[in-house]
């Protein structure tokens, strides 16, 4: 058995006295993608912003529970959110590009860390756009703002500012759910390329594409983690019927 | 079969009160586009009547440099020179702002970046309170603290651009504060989220991310700050020490273009020169205001996210 990259276990969150996580225990392998889902409100996206600490911005929730990312401790006091985040990239529901060109958009990253090099600046950026499916369309005009380009550009262009800090784990939070169908399925090829390369979980709303993209599905329900299981046993013969019910959408 | 007809075409009462509303708010409109047409028709009429009717220069006007109106220089001609109160309007309202947009963005970014808590209770009110002192206490404590404290420092009589740029600093501090606030604010939340999420600290999230993205904002806030620099009159004719004199140092007494109104214009008759030229002054400085309001809605336009 491979070792864990990332462990969480009896995660519990609360929003002020509101526990909204249950307890969850999830692992994962790396590389490889890990889809979770479940309805509104049960706590899937609640769940993946407590994995590199995106809840620190706000004052009223509370996390508990043990995160282990490569043998540390992510809830650690002296963890370094700075450089865990620069680790666990996210990529948000909406495409959100900085006001910026392309260029600067994906340099970002870099340039945080204190990379001025032009040349490195140069080639990251170009292989970052490449990995994520975007550089065809873009490599003309990357000095144009990113603001300028169509939505799914906007979210590949996200992709790739988030791979350019090279993290270990891609952490993506609905990324095509703002997408129509054509800029959805380049972003989910995008994402396909990268599965050896990178460990991703991903919180989707879409059956469909969770069962194309994933290795491996969680299902999430008020709070609670249903069932976890490869995504070909999760859709083929789930063991709860709580899954079985929402995958064939038969949830009111 | 009538009776259903008359009713429809009868007006209902909805829509006669709609009439009726239209009718309000188009009125207090008509009425404000009148009042802003006189005052430029009449700002115009006079001020442009000392180039017409007297037969003073255009650009010998702009760029003169001697302010006596009721005196004939040695071409025979009246000492109109406003180039004086050009340059110290421009002087001291740049300097204060080149001063007060610095202090405007560190408190805004403690606002609402740092400590929005105690920005929202204590600073956010007191910003306000500051808005709503009457200038004439600013030019007050500008004549009792600023004025000799520069006569301190500098030496000299203490008046002048200086002294008329710091009080003036301190007027539009908090305009330019509370624009600069909204226009963090304004800031989508998920350039801040995505920004951490890049491993940014919360320094080079403000910086490279929040105070870039805003610019415009702030440049919009800045430009606000100095239209009301620029109109302002009873506090800077209180320190700024109302010589018409070319300013050749930052401490030496000057006047800008609205000290001088406010000194001469109850001291002149109405239609002589000396009137006319101090309209003239006015048009200028309507023109001004003009200018700045253009630069700020350029500035919206082409920041416009």
């Amino acid at each position: 058995m491979t070792e864990k990259i990332l462990t969480t276990e009896n995660v519990r969150l609360y929003y002020g006295d509101n526990e909204a996580l249950h307890g969850i225990n999830l692992d994962y392998d790396q590389y490889g993608i890990t889809a979770l889902i479940g309805p509104s409100g049960s706590g899937k996206s609640t769940y993946l912003r407590a994995l590199n600490r995106m809840h620190d911005l706000q004052d009223n929730v509370t996390v508990n529970g043990n995160f282990m990312f490569k043998g540390r401790d992510i809830y650690a006091p002296d963890t370094d959110t700075v450089a865990l985040r620069k680790e666990i990239g996210m990529v948000f529901q909406q495409p959100n590009p900085f006001p910026f060109s392309i260029y600067d958009n994906v340099a970002f990253g870099l340039r945080i860390s204190g990379e001025k090099n032009k040349s490195v600046l140069d080639e990251k950026v170009e292989t970052s756009l490449k990995q994520a499916a975007v550089w065809d369309e873009v490599k003309d005009d990357l000095h144009k703002s990113a603001l300028s380009l169509s939505g799914g550009q906007q979210q590949r262009v996200s992709i790739a500012r988030a791979l350019a800090t090279a993290p270990e784990i891609l952490l993506l939070d609905e990324p095509t759910a703002a997408l129509d169908p054509v800029s959805s399925h380049k972003v989910e090829n995008t994402l396909m390329a990268l599965r050896d390369q990178y460990t991703m979980i991903i919180v989707t709303h879409s059956m469909s594409q969770a069962s194309r993209l994933s290795d491996r599905t969680a299902f999430f329900m008020s709070g609670d983690l249903i069932e976890v299981d490869s995504t070909k046993q999760m859709f083929l013969n789930p063991t709860e019927q709580k899954t079985q019910d929402y995958i064939s959408g038969r949830f009111g | 079969m009538d009776e259903i007809r008359e009713s429809l075409l009868k007006q209902s009462k909805a829509s006669r009160k709609d009439q009726f509303g239209r009718a309000i708010s188009f009125s207090a409109l008509a009425l404000i586009v009148i009042v802003v047409i006189s005052i430029f028709y009449f700002v115009a009429s006079k001020g442009l009547a000392t180039f017409f009717s007297d037969g003073v220069n255009l650009w010998g006007f702009l760029t003169g440099s001697e302010w006596a109106p009721s005196q004939v220089g040695d071409n025979g001609k009246p000492l109109v020179g406003a180039a004086p109160m050009i340059i110290g309007s421009f002087l001291v309202t740049l300097l204060a702002a080149l001063i007060a947009t610095p202090f405007a963005i560190g408190t805004a970014v403690f606002m609402t970046e740092i400590s929005p808590k105690r920005g929202a209770k204590i600073l956010g009110p007191v910003t306000e309170l500051l808005v709503g002192i009457p200038s004439v206490v600013y030019g007050f404590i500008g004549l009792s603290v600023i004025v000799p404290f520069m006569r301190a420092v500098f030496g000299g009589s203490g008046f002048g651009i200086l002294s008329g740029a710091m009080v003036l600093f301190v007027m539009i501090l908090p305009t330019v504060t509370s624009m600069t606030v909204d226009t963090l604010r304004a800031v989508p939340r998920h350039y801040r989220e995505s920004a951490l999420a890049l491993g940014a600290t919360r320094w080079q999230m403000i910086y490279k991310v929040i105070l870039r993205g805003a610019t415009p904002g702030i440049l919009t806030a800045s430009v606000f700050g100095m239209a009301r620099a620029f109109g302002e009159a009873l506090a800077v004719q209180m320190v700024i020490g109302n010589a018409a004199l070319m300013p050749h140092n930052l401490t030496s007494p000057a006047s800008t273009l609205t000290s001088v109104l406010t000194q001469g214009i109850g001291n002149t008759v109405m239609g002589s020169l000396e009137n006319n030229a101090l309209w003239s002054l006015a048009l200028i400085l309507l023109l001004m205001s003009l200018v700045f309001n253009l630069a700020i809605r350029a500035i919206a336009k082409k920041g416009a996210m």
